[in-house]
């Protein structure tokens, strides 16, 4: 992550996705077909809009002062359509006619534009969505630790739209912004060739006025976002942590930071605001002035007899509907700049590699011993070894206590054998029924490992869709079942909703001890053929603890259970415990042999127990 | 679905857009409004009397043939045009200025607002629900009383301005298109209101796409070890789906909205066409006339369009009007008295000259207590004296209630009859701020802002210097993570303190009281996450720290806690039992078999051997 601040990825050769333009058209596919109807129907919308001028400069020649002159081959149809000129004069309605069924023609071109793009537009948007997120869940463990979540959010979210509103947005209006100037000019020098130059002067002016100028305010608006982030962070941090500010009698201080980045944040908004406000106005006034120059060169041009009126009138209208697309062209050109950037962003994402699926096919029976066999292993950033050189060997439908301080590797060593991790073939091998965890099915592997985390983590539905979330079909009795060996039956029961409780509600919250339960429950639902609990009883007080150690034992049928505590009392009654010193197995052997040795675990158990010491008489009257 | 936003459905109507309750914050700026208003009108003059620049330039030039005054033209022409841009800039920057301020001074009120708000109300609402009510729903408003005011305005006069001139120019053929004003406001309301509802659709389904992405990335962990990558895709995919869906619905209504003001503007222009021809071969009317009537006909419906849509947007913005001036107008349940506030000052400006200083002495003279948002009682006529450097226990299983006495010490709740006493007088004496100052808190989930380690220990005091966070952080053994950081005091401990692990966040949290040096300490589960060898080191810790102070301990292992003054066992939400760790175990009740359960394994299995 850090690295990629200093130097902002690109794709490049021997990727998935060598370069920007195979990306985008990726997510294209199944959607190109619409742009390319939205190309067409802007066409016919345009084409239609000039028209209207045409007919009503006509209506002003010929029919109000009876001029004659030569007209253009499709007025001229239209104009033998609706029975000539002689006609026509009598019945001018008919003309009216005709520009109110032109309008409706282009009404319907209109619609289907914008029906159109937004059809290829949310296409595109599910395509890329979808792609992203199914990417993303079968990437690497490793990879989410090494990125910001919050980073990845931001491109799954923002930089997407970024990308639809490149495709969808800007550069189908870039199409139909250059087709408009395109015909307007057409027809602007059928008319007087001579009074376009006066009209086209204005613009590459323009263009590159607005052009430089998105450029410029884009870098402030940048600012003015990250501001906005900022104080949105300081908020957001008061907020969550409203106890310790409290705690503290610190909301002075909170009061003088807020308000400190809030005045910031406005004045930049407002310096922003007066750069727009110049913006907007002298292009206003660029528009007005050129408008005011075609009006005045048009008079004296209709005055030498170069134009006629109706001329005159059509030139003046293609002129006033080129002064908006020209404006908008320069935006969009400045925009779309930009999203080469965000583009980047998910490439890196797309051309991170999934999980390897090569050479890993085997499923083998799962109820058999697991081995470590001379693991070790490092992260990739390069830091200390985590595990050192461990061997060990859990006899299938045993139960295996692990002891370690913080950072001894613990986790670590559970997340090798779920394959979280990868471990290096150099690093020694993990075996289960002598089959090399390599070689098994990713997925077949960790469907039949439960693994409850440290920090349990719960999804934003019910309770019981919680707890049967690995289930094809959500069978209440099984849930209710788990629950209970969960020790969670009687929480869920106090809830007015009960089962259907939805977690992460608001006003529904639960403590740090019922989401370690549900986390039990969900994997229990399984029953799995290998259990690991990963500290997941530490915010259960211990009578729960040994309620669920209990109910478990009672239910378990040959299941292989790993157990990661630093409690004593739960770890002791395992058929074997191992102790984890930084990364090494410093002792190992059940409760008895290892308090005999007189090492770690002796004095673990002795400081557990301190507080039983002065009052041994009272707990062994209690037992008797 | 089921997220904190579905309240978004609401549409609230307010008396005048809800201005009036907002008055108090905009007050200041309303003479800036008049004026912003004033411009405008002249701006909207301005707009509307361009093409009859056209038309003249068409009767006078083009049809007689002649260029007199045509310089005389150019310059009034010009010169309008500079200023009404100067105009323009003044107004839009004002706009810009009063938007911004507007918002300023109402996420100002909001956040200071939310410091004084006592702990039941964020029990009943979470973060992301307020957070919105401080960031996005201030800039709504900031925005409705500028640009949407503004808007009105410019695109209201313009049509006055527009109808006016047309009338007094030709009122036969100006009636043509009055007559179809009414048509485009029917047509034009009727599509709105369907495009309200359809864009609050696809924003609530937005929002749940951003949440399930956020899931899929945050619990890639749990997901890969469930084995639930299909469903979990599966599951997305449905509110994908039904987004492009929702969308296309919406841009199928739109389109269909821009293609009738298409075809509306059409008529209007056909109209014209017809009657003004008329008119004109008739010799009644001149071309430029006829021609100033055309632009006039396409260009009218725009504005129409604008101001209903504004007006659509005023009418969704009541929502964020009514939850912000809620939550402005939400009265803390802890307050202070004025004589007190008189006395020792507020919140904002304590007048620390008249504080005295905290011993320590808390007393609870029969206290009853019902959460403000539940309706069982969890204490009942409760008597306690905790005479200062009391060490008190609270002890009980998971979820019993065993932080409820400690919000009360705190004062984060107040009783509901009874009195809590601190050095002998009622907490309600005193400020709020009085006693938070003189407690040290740490939490069972520990909260750290993101910043150097350095500004996070000195959070309970500004002025402490690094010797004295070293000797806190010796304090409770955690001198060594922190030397192991890269920069030591001055590392990152990212956002929320992401970059650490929960245990080193527990150990920093309680450096962080300790270091405060406070009279009153209370440690709520607060080393749970911590390894055994490291917590016996805290405990040797909590015993020198809370030597002398009174201290509140809550706890679950019960080593941790034999030797305090009192021990207190919470069950179901009520204190059962009191006394010390002998007292209570010569009882035989229930901490003696919490007691005993805790420790009976063992035994038994020393017996075995």
């Amino acid at each position: 992550m850090h690295q990629q601040e200093k130097e902002p990825y690109k794709p490049g050769k021997g990727e998935r996705f060598p370069s920007r333009s195979s990306m985008v058209l990726y997510f294209l596919k199944g959607s190109t077909h619409y742009f390319l109807w939205v190309v067409f129907f802007s066409f016919c919308v345009s084409f239609l809009d000039m028209l209207n001028p045409k007919l009503i400069q006509y209506t002003v020649d010929y029919l109000l002062t009876a001029g004659q002159s030569t007209l253009p081959a499709y007025v001229g149809v239209i104009v033998a359509f609706l029975g000539g000129q002689e006609v026509l004069r009598a019945q001018i309605w008919r003309m009216a006619i005709t520009v109110a069924c032109i309008a409706l023609l282009t009404g319907i071109c209109r619609y289907l534009v914008r029906l159109l793009n937004s059809k290829g537009a949310e296409k595109l948007m599910r395509r890329m969505r979808d792609t992203l997120f199914d990417h993303i869940q079968h990437l690497p463990f490793s990879w989410h630790g090494e990125n910001h979540t919050g980073d990845i959010i931001q491109r799954c979210t923002s930089d997407v739209e970024t990308i639809k509103a490149f495709i969808a947005d800007q550069l189908v209006m870039m199409f139909r912004i250059i087709i408009l100037i395109a015909m307007g000019m057409y027809f602007m020098v059928g008319i007087s060739p001579r009074m376009t130059i006066f009209s086209a002067v204005f613009i590459p002016i323009v263009l590159a006025y607005s052009m430089f100028f998105h450029n410029r305010i884009g870098d402030a608006f940048r600012h003015a976002d990250e501001e906005e982030g900022a104080l949105s962070a300081i908020a957001q941090e008061n907020l969550t942590g409203v106890r310790v500010v409290r705690a503290f009698g610190r909301e002075i201080y909170e009061r003088e930071r807020f308000e400190t980045k809030n005045e910031d944040y406005t004045r930049m908004w407002i310096r922003l605001m007066r750069l727009l406000a110049g913006f907007w106005c002298s292009n206003d006034l660029i528009s007005g002035l050129q408008i005011m120059l075609v009006t005045v060169v048009g008079a004296v041009f209709c005055v030498h007899g170069d134009i006629t009126v109706g001329q005159y009138i059509a030139f003046v209208s293609y002129n006033g509907m080129l002064t908006w697309p020209v404006r908008g062209l320069g935006r969009v050109i400045s925009e779309m700049s930009k999203a080469g950037i965000s583009i980047d962003r998910i490439c890196y994402i797309m051309n991170a590699r999934v999980e390897g699926t090569a050479g890993e096919t085997r499923k083998p029976p799962m109820d058999r011993d697991i081995a470590f066999d001379h693991v070790s292993y490092v992260y990739d950033n390069g830091s200390a070894e985590v595990l050192h050189d461990v061997s060990f060997r859990i006899k299938a439908g045993s139960t295996v206590g692990i002891l370690g301080g913080t950072g001894s590797g613990k986790s670590t060593m559970m997340y090798l054998l779920d394959r979280l991790y990868e471990l290096p073939e150099e690093h020694g091998s993990i075996t289960i029924g002598d089959v090399d965890i390599r070689e098994i099915d990713r997925y077949y592997l960790r469907s039949h490992i439960g693994l409850v985390l440290q920090e349990p983590f719960l999804f934003s539905r019910t309770l019981s869709e919680n707890i049967s979330i690995t289930q094809s079909q959500t069978d209440m009795n099984k849930v209710r079942h788990a629950a209970r060996i969960a020790a969670l039956d009687e929480t869920i029961d106090s809830f007015s909703a009960g089962y259907e409780t939805f977690v992460g509600e608001r006003g529904v919250t639960l403590s740090g001890g019922q989401k370690q339960r549900a986390a039990i429950a969900q994997m229990l639902v399984g029953m799995p053929t290998i259990m690991i609990f990963d500290d997941s009883l530490s915010a259960v007080d211990t009578e729960t603890d040994e309620r669920i150690r209990t109910a478990l034992q009672e239910n378990l049928t040959g299941s292989t259970v790993i157990l990661i505590s630093h409690r004593i009392t739960t770890l002791m009654h395992a058929d074997q415990i191992i102790v984890l010193d930084r990364g090494r197995i410093a002792e190992q052997g059940d409760h008895e042999t290892l308090l005999q040795k007189n090492g770690i675990y002796r004095r673990i158990y002795d400081i557990q127990m301190a507080g039983a010491d002065g009052n041994s008489g009272a707990s062994t009257e209690a037992v008797s | 679905m089921n997220g904190p936003d579905s309240k978004e459905q609401q549409i609230i109507r307010l008396p005048f857009f809800g201005i009036p309750r907002l008055y108090p914050y905009i007050k200041q700026y309303v003479p800036r409004i008049v004026l912003m208003i004033l411009m405008g009108i002249l701006s909207s003059l301005a707009d509307s009397a361009y093409p009859l620049f056209n038309q003249y330039a068409l009767n006078h030039f083009v049809t007689q043939g002649t260029l007199v005054g045509l310089k005389t033209f150019i310059l009034l022409y010009v010169g309008m045009l500079v200023l009404q841009t100067l105009n323009n800039f003044i107004t839009c920057y004002w706009c810009g200025q009063v938007e911004m301020s507007v918002d300023r001074d109402l996420r100002n009120a909001a956040f200071n607002h939310l410091q004084t708000l006592s702990f039941s109300y964020f029990n009943q609402n979470n973060v992301g629900y307020i957070h919105a009510r401080v960031m996005s729903d201030t800039g709504k408003i900031g925005v409705m009383m500028a640009w949407r005011l503004m808007d009105i305005i410019w695109n209201g006069s313009y049509i006055l301005c527009v109808l006016v001139v047309m009338l007094s120019i030709n009122w036969r053929l100006a009636l043509y298109i009055l007559a179809l004003v009414p048509v485009a406001v029917v047509l034009i309301s009727f599509f709105q209101t369907r495009l309200i509802v359809l864009n609050r659709k696809i924003r609530e389904i937005n929002s749940t796409i951003t949440s399930d992405i956020n899931e899929g990335i945050t619990g890639a962990r749990a997901i890969k070890t469930l084995v639930i990558e299909r469903r979990i895709q599966n599951d997305f995919e449905k509110d994908t789906e039904n987004m492009r869906r929702t969308s296309v619905g919406a841009t199928h209504v739109s389109a269909l909205f821009s293609a009738s003001v298409t075809f509306l503007s059409g008529v209007a222009l056909s109209l014209v066409l017809w009657r003004g021809g008329m008119m004109t071969m008739a010799q009644v009317m001149q071309i430029g006339t006829l021609s100033v009537f055309l632009s006039y006909a396409l260009g009218i419906l725009e504005p129409i369009q604008n101001v209903i849509q504004t007006f659509s947007e005023l009418i969704a913005i009541q929502v964020n009007v009514e939850r912000l001036t809620r939550l402005l107008s939400t009265a803390s349940d802890v307050a202070d008295s004025p004589e007190v506030i008189e006395k020792y000052g507020d919140t904002f400006h304590p007048k620390k000259e008249n504080w005295e200083k905290l011993i320590g002495d808390v007393e609870f003279r029969d206290v009853t207590f019902r959460y403000p948002d539940g309706d069982e009682i969890v204490l009942s006529h409760f008597d306690l004296k905790v005479p200062q450097g009391t060490n008190v226990a609270i002890v009980g299983e998971t979820g019993a209630g065993k932080s409820t006495l400690v919000n009360l010490v705190c004062r984060f709740f107040e009783p509901t009859s009874g009195t809590v006493l601190i050095d002998g007088r009622d907490a309600r004496e005193r400020s709020q701020l009085w006693l938070h100052s003189s407690i040290g808190y740490v939490l069972q989930t520990p909260h750290l802002f993101s910043g150097t380690v350095r500004e996070n220990l000195r959070y309970g005091k500004p002025d402490a210097t690094d010797e004295g966070i070293w000797e806190a952080l010796r304090l409770v053994s955690a001198d060594g993570i922190v030397r192991r950081m890269d920069h030591g005091l001055d590392s990152d401990v990212g956002e929320g303190g992401a970059m650490l692990s929960t245990g080193e966040k527990q150990l920093l949290s309680f450096a962080r009281a300790i270091l405060a040096d406070p009279r009153i300490l209370v440690l709520d589960e607060a080393t749970s996450s911590i390894d055994t060898v490291t917590e016996r080191a805290i405990q040797d810790a909590i015993k020198v720290v809370t030597k002398g102070r009174t201290s509140f301990v809550i706890a679950h292992r019960l080593s941790t806690i034999v030797d305090a003054d009192i021990i207190l066992v919470v069950r179901d939400g009520r204190i059962i039992e009191r006394g010390t760790h002998e007292e209570l175990l010569a009882q035989h009740g229930y901490y003696h078999s919490l007691f005993t359960r805790q420790y009976v394994e063992m035994s038994l299995n020393e017996k075995h051997t």
